[in-house]
């Protein structure tokens, strides 16, 4: 199991002219792949997080601080930043754009060939990560371009999934899909991270889907992190969420609504499922005033 | 109220041609509906239910196979209809894409916005005063001078709404238009379309995959494998949750806590969206239960 | 993140210049053209080099960046002082060193044809490149070239397709970079191996973005028919260019400079200048 150590990162685009943005500043964040399952990371456009996630696996480097990915610091060797993107996959936004080989099956074994593996092994590799994406086995032989759009989102995903990261990041894999496409992907996705062991960050913009996917949030806001913390108690920081021009589920706001009706489950819901069980539990107290 | 019909499909069918190795694909299948001047439909579906093929006919990028399609009154399946009368049909009926940047044509805000009145040949001083309204209507009057690659996705589907503004269409139809848009973004193209639709009473479709959204129009019209599964008012229509979920959908959250309670024994209406009146009903069923003990 | 990418070299200005109708402005670039080309004696360079000048004073450009703008073409211009200096012969020697021989009129010469080429540039660029969108250049020369349509030449297709590449060149280089972004997380190199490595490298983004092409022109041509778009014909314009005064004072300006210009040639022939 991998962690994620960032130390006091900082980073701007366009350094030294008038347009320079800071993306990050000066953050730290640790994430230990075994005990926070999976990691959301939140915040509105423009607050930092695809930096923070290009970050990770080195596509960007830091004016300063330090990224340690299992007790190493990435940019120690600048020369095997490949080595990197091995450790900390990351599927980008759409990344159903990227696909480009003969074969579906061609176009999963682009990253495990890249490092270098053949034969046998780079077959395993490549039919085990279809299998963990969901893409059935007459689809490999295939050109990537006749498949559905939920397909080749899956072939995408698996073309990373083969190199059998140690951290998997997902720039909103289910972005565009309908509630069955995002269900089969997200749910895959936290299958795939119990399954084999992959420390995994999701970034999206859907409050819904993170309290339902992720174990700990990350809440960013203004190039710095807001909160990290678990999905209850993020969730149950309501104006602090509001304040930075974020949104939280549904169900949160019914139950604080319930609430002022007299009826409080407590602040920490964020599926409609607990909410039921919440309200279900109150009737075996006698209720409320 | 008025009640002309400003789309009026019947028994529209259409498939997409196979090729060697598929066979030809039914994406609708005898759907027919009438859509009411001034009115604000959302059509949901899941992907491939066939919601934006039905969007390529509203638009006349693609042509029923068979059945009729009256846009405004005029027949355009009639055997006689000319591209005279296509062309006038799609000056009332304009689209808002889903990719934002794959519709816009010049690379300065306002002479997009112009672009759509520039091909219908007004004259220039009108095209003026229009593609300013319009950019102040939508709130953008600030950027008329900008590049459209340094918007937002949000702001880039307003100069979309803008140049459909301009046009003085009867009718527009948003296709997917906020998928790929953040929720401030989205925000912004809902809020214009309600407004678009109430203020100057512009007749709003809306294909889209958001229950929030749906949530928002006078009517829902459920597509699932090509043919019309629900057409209601939202309480109608997401007063059947199991339905909706067998047809890939989701309800809003309101609604599946409702139906939850429901099922465990609670006697609350279904058609609440609004949190706070969600909260109120469940509150009184729940006092109301107590006291009932 | 949005990188700020800068295309073509418009400087953002509201200068005399910058407002001039971009009619005028391809016009009197043209004009301005010739006169450099008719200037033969140092007296006329003398008067030429005083009015660019002046030319870049009214745009507000500093001089500095017009002459960086210049390095491309240093080779050339250093090319051709070299070969004047060198290989022209005259009345009067100044150095003889064995075989290499350097007369006052070879050194004359390449003064004045590197002016010429300066020159040239700074025409071009501060009536044309600095100082008009390249949106507005098409619609000058859409309009310039308006009458050739009756010959079946065809000009508003030519001048939409510029339109339409000056609005996805952005968006293109965008997608690009994303797409290098994907595949380099995928352990793509594109910066280490030969020639030939290095070009098969390039595949997986070429493809994919030529891919994205095709279906942006899709999309972009259904947008466009859906919005009315039916060719040239019957088309309005929100912007109409109007020449004002200021243009019809700008080209009697160029034409004076460029009577003068042969008066000076005429009268003051000090040095005349071959090639």
């Amino acid at each position: 199991m991998a962690t994620i150590e960032l130390n006091n990162i900082t980073f701007t685009y366009n350094k030294n002219t008038p347009s320079a943005v800071c993306a990050l500043d000066h953050v730290s964040l640790k994430i230990d792949g075994a005990a926070d399952g999976i990691t959301g990371l939140i915040g509105h456009t423009g607050s930092g997080k695809s930096t923070l996630v290009q970050m990770l696996n080195g596509l960007l480097k830091p004016d300063e601080g330090q990224v340690i990915l299992d007790g190493t610091d990435i940019w120690a060797e600048p020369k095997k930043i490949r080595d990197v993107r091995f450790k900390a996959g990351l599927v980008m936004q759409y990344p159903e754009y990227q696909l480009f080989a003969e074969t579906v099956r061609e176009d999963i074994a682009f990253g495990p060939k890249n490092m270098g593996l053949t034969g046998d092994e780079l077959n395993t590799r490549v039919l085990e990560a279809a299998k963990f994406s969901g893409l059935s086995h007459e689809l490999l032989d295939k050109s990537p371009f006749e498949l559905s759009g939920g397909q080749k989102r899956r072939a995408a995903l698996a073309g990373v999934m083969a190199m059998q990261p140690k951290i998997l990041i997902l720039d909103e894999p289910a972005a565009g899909l309908d509630p069955v496409g995002r269900r089969d992907i997200l749910g895959g996705i936290r299958k795939y991270a119990g399954e084999s062991g992959t420390t995994v960050i999701i970034v999206s913009h859907s409050m819904e889907d993170m309290a339902m996917y992720c174990d700990k949030l990350v809440v960013m806001a203004d190039a710095k992190i807001l909160m990290h913390k678990t999905c209850a108690e993020v969730f149950s920081e309501y104006q602090k969420l509001t304040s930075v021009g974020l949104d939280v589920p549904q169900i949160t706001r019914i139950a604080s609504a319930l609430a002022e009706n007299g009826v409080d489950i407590g602040a920490d819901i964020y599926t409609v499922d607990y909410a039921v069980k919440q309200l279900l539990k109150q009737r075996q107290r006698g209720g409320v005033s | 109220m008025q009640k002309t019909p400003i789309i009026k499909a019947e028994h529209l069918t259409f498939s997409y041609p196979g090729d060697a190795e598929s066979k030809p694909v039914r994406a609708l299948d005898d759907v027919s509906f009438e859509i009411e001047e001034g009115s604000f439909t959302a059509i949901l579906g899941h992907n491939g239910s066939g919601k934006s093929t039905l969007a390529k006919l509203l638009c006349m990028v693609n042509y029923p196979d068979s059945g009729e399609l009256l846009l405004c009154g005029k027949d355009l399946t009639a055997p006689d209809v000319t591209e005279e009368d296509i062309l006038a049909a799609r000056r009332d009926i304009g689209m808002v894409f889903q990719n934002p940047d794959n519709q816009i044509v010049a690379s300065i805000v306002e002479e997009d916005v112009a672009f759509g009145c520039e091909n219908l040949g007004i004259p220039s001083a009108e095209i003026r005063k229009r593609v300013d309204q319009a950019l102040e209507e939508v709130g953008m009057t600030k950027y008329a001078r900008s590049s459209p690659h340094n918007l937002s996705g949000g702001q880039k589907q307003r100069v979309a709404i803008a140049g459909v503004i301009a046009m003085k269409r009867k009718c527009v139809i948003f296709d997917e238009s906020t998928a790929m848009l953040d929720p401030l973004g989205r925000q912004d193209v809902m809020n214009t379309a309600m407004k678009l639709n109430r203020e100057d009473g512009i007749t709003v479709i809306l294909i889209t995959h958001y229950m929030s959204e749906a949530a928002m129009a006078d009517r829902i019209i459920v597509m699932n494998q090509g043919k019309i599964l629900r057409d209601g008012t939202p309480s109608e229509v997401f007063s059947d949750p199991e339905a909706m979920w067998d047809a890939g959908l989701d309800v809003p959250q309101t609604t599946e806590l409702l139906y939850k309670m429901r099922k465990a024994g609670y006697d609350v209406r279904l058609d609440l969206f609004d949190e706070n009146d969600c909260a109120a009903e469940i509150a009184r069923a729940m006092k109301r239960a107590r006291e009932g003990k | 993140m949005k990188s700020d990418i800068t295309f073509g070299q418009y400087v953002e200005g509201n200068s005399l210049i910058h407002r001039l109708d971009p009619r005028m402005k391809i016009v009197l670039s043209i004009l301005y053209i010739v006169t450099i080309f008719l200037a033969k004696s140092v007296t006329a360079f003398a008067l030429l080099t005083l009015s660019a000048f002046l030319l870049i004073a009214l745009t507000g450009l500093s001089p500095a960046m017009i002459l960086r703008g210049m390095r491309p073409l240093l080779f050339i211009i250093v090319f051709t002082a070299v070969f004047n200096i060198f290989w022209m012969t005259g009345d009067t020697l100044l150095i003889s060193l064995g075989p290499i021989k350097i007369y006052l009129e070879g050194i004359i010469n390449a003064v004045l044809i590197i002016l010429r080429i300066v020159l040239l540039i700074v025409a071009t660029s501060v009536f044309l490149t600095y100082t008009t969108t390249p949106l507005a250049l098409t619609d000058g020369l859409e309009q310039l070239l308006a009458p050739l349509k009756k010959l079946h030449v065809p000009v508003h297709e030519f001048s939409m397709m510029m339109t339409i590449a000056l609005r996805f060149i952005p968006t293109l280089i965008d997608e690009t970079q994303k797409i290098m972004n994907a595949q380099k997380a995928r352990g793509a190199d594109f910066s280490t191996g030969n020639l030939l490595q290095r070009a098969k490298a390039l595949i997986p983004i070429l493809i994919p973005l030529f891919i994205s092409a095709f279906r942006r022109a899709d999309e972009l041509a259904t947008a466009m028919e859906c919005r009315c778009y039916t060719g040239g014909e019957g088309r309005t314009r929100m912007n109409v260019l109007r020449s004002t005064p200021k243009d019809w004072a700008a080209a009697f300006v160029v034409l004076v400079l460029g009577a003068a210009i042969v008066l000076a040639n005429l009268y003051f022939p000090l040095y005349g200048l071959t090639l």
